[in-house]
């Protein structure tokens, strides 16, 4: 990371969650949930036998809904915890561009996310030695997670950056991330060309099946990239307009 | 240095503030005297570059603090009534992070932070956690945080905003050694506060300025007939009535309260003018012995109360 502001409101953004119990709560339970998750369907009474790309991408979609609850979590203190503490001010005073704070806050997320999601690896590699999946495929489902984080994470930047209350900022993001999941399950009860339409701006199902699945699509990539610049794009412009306000 | 020019600033069809216009040259110490809401903040926030006005330009050297707001930022040091100041991190990170944000290089974060720690006095807190700060150690990081990038403009915003006597005055020493090197703007509801710090006042009511000089000229304005308080000494038993006849026969003396104590007493007059040099050359005419002439007790809140109950002297 620089040393230009991007980089000065990284490094503090990414102590706080090393320093804040909330990061550590976040991590504890997304692993924890992980792990169970993945004895249940893999390794547990009732695994039953199934080959091991299907235990891992089986591992990868129940990660997914994890990873985007806790892309959540982790995003709505992001700008409606600094309004709150009026430490806003010091931004705003501060010779430092909006987009320049989005940015070293999301990437800070991204980051924190990133070590909480790495630390499944041992999850994958448990597979890889009992039975066999090929390291594209791991390498593949982590970069989908990665980007449905992202994404999700940039949805609750743009929540946070609306309000000065996180609980209001949480229940925003949710709405906004649930309502993008749910236009998965929407396109399949709906006709052409609806469906197609809801199929391709849902943020589950068409564009990370791919990913789960070990394969690696450009389209399901510039979904996740396209709609996480929108709603950082979004952010941004929501934080020049309160910066005055 | 600042100028301002009809600025204006409206919540909704509220009028916050304005229309205001005004001057301050460079190196001033210039002090906002209001109530509560009379749009102290606001005008301090649009000086900082936190607020749009409705209307009307605001320029600090020259640039205005909206088409310019990225440079106007580098030359401004602002200290919200609330210190921003992040909890979970040390007072020495803290300082470090303000610095970089504000467009310092690491080397002059490295030189600054223990220049600031001093200048403020707060190096014997550097590690420790913002949160287990009192009152008075927070407004201190507040100004060190707003003075770590040397600004040419420092604005502050009710500095000694609940502090304790003592604290309030250290920040007050600590903001005269600001003066040499900053032009400095402080809000205060308390005029005793900030007519002992600064060069000048402007007294804000309503949104308006209804008031502005040094404290020596406010004073004038307002108590030029006001309350005096003449001490004669008492020699004997007929002397306090003829003084008090004397009193009384001045011209321009409107009321006259007596208040006798041992071997002294004591006049409190009220004139329609500047009475002080009448009454005390007729009461040594007529052979008193004038040994105290005092305005009466707590007349700088009374500048202050008379400015914002009458809309300007």
């Amino acid at each position: 990371m620089s040393g230009g502001p991007v980089g000065v409101v990284f490094r503090r953004e990414f102590a706080a969650y090393v320093r804040s119990p909330m990061g550590y709560v976040v991590a504890t339970v997304v692993l924890l949930l992980d792990g169970l998750l993945f004895y249940a369907q893999a390794l547990g009474p009732a695994a039953g036998e199934r080959l091991s790309g299907m235990v891992l991408a089986g591992f990868f979609f129940n990660a997914s809904g994890l990873t985007a609850v806790a892309a959540v979590a982790l995003s709505v203190r992001l700008v409606a915890e600094e309004r709150q503490t009026g430490t806003q001010l010091l931004l705003d005073t501060s010779p430092v561009h909006d987009w320049q704070i989005v940015l070293g806050k999301f990437l800070s997320s991204l980051a924190f996310l990133t070590a909480i999601t790495v630390a499944t690896i041992y999850m994958p590699l448990l597979i890889l030695v009992n039975g066999k999946v090929s390291l594209g495929h791991i390498a593949v489902g982590y970069a989908g997670l990665t980007l449905l984080g992202a994404s999700v994470l940039a949805v609750g930047l743009f929540a946070s950056a609306l309000t000065r209350h996180q609980l209001v900022a949480a229940a925003l993001g949710s709405a906004i991330t649930g309502t993008l999941f749910l236009f998965w399950p929407v396109a399949s009860i709906t006709s052409p060309p609806l469906s197609g339409f809801f199929a391709a701006l849902a943020l589950h199902g068409r564009h990370f099946a791919g990913f789960q699945a070990g394969l690696l699509h450009l389209r399901d990539m510039f979904y996740y990239v396209g709609l996480t610049c929108f709603f950082l794009y979004a952010a941004t412009k929501v934080m020049e307009a309160k910066r005055w306000e | 240095m600042v100028r301002l020019d009809g600025v204006t600033k409206y919540y909704g069809s509220k009028r916050a503030l304005g229309p205001v216009s005004f001057e301050i040259a460079e190196g001033n110490t210039v002090g906002f005297l209001g109530l509560n809401g009379v749009g102290k903040t606001t005008l301090l926030r649009i000086l900082a570059c936190g607020l749009r006005p409705s209307s009307g330009t605001v320029r600090i050297d020259g640039l205005d603090v909206f088409d310019d707001a990225h440079e106007v930022r580098k030359r401004v040091g602002y200290l919200p009534e609330t210190p921003p100041v992040y909890d979970d991190m040390t007072v020495g990170d803290y300082l470090a992070f303000a610095g970089r944000i504000k467009g310092l290089s690491r080397s002059e974060v490295a030189r600054r932070v223990p220049e600031v720690e001093e200048q403020t006095r707060v190096r014997e807190v550097h590690g420790i956690p913002a949160r287990q700060l009192s009152q008075g150690y927070r407004q201190r990081v507040g100004v060190a945080q707003a003075i770590i990038h040397d600004p040419d403009l420092l604005v502050l915003d009710e500095p000694t905003h609940d502090l304790d006597p003592v604290q309030i005055v250290e920040m007050r020493e600590m903001i005269r050694g600001l003066k040499d090197s900053h032009t400095i703007l402080i809000s205060s509801h308390i005029l005793p506060e900030i007519s002992q710090t600064c060069d000048r006042l402007l007294i804000l009511n309503d949104g308006e300025i209804v008031a502005s000089g040094t404290e020596a000229e406010l004073s004038g304005k307002l108590l030029a007939s006001r309350d005096l308080a003449i001490t004669v000494r008492k020699e004997t038993d007929d002397k306090p009535e003829d003084a008090e006849r004397v009193v009384r026969a001045t011209a321009g003396v409107s009321e006259v309260r007596r208040e006798d104590h041992g071997d002294a007493v004591t006049f409190h007059v009220t004139g329609e003018t500047d009475v002080r040099a009448s009454v005390c050359r007729a009461l040594v005419e007529a052979g008193h012995d004038v040994i105290a002439l005092n305005r009466a007790e707590g007349e700088l809140e009374r500048v202050f109360v008379g400015l914002v109950s009458e809309g300007g002297a």
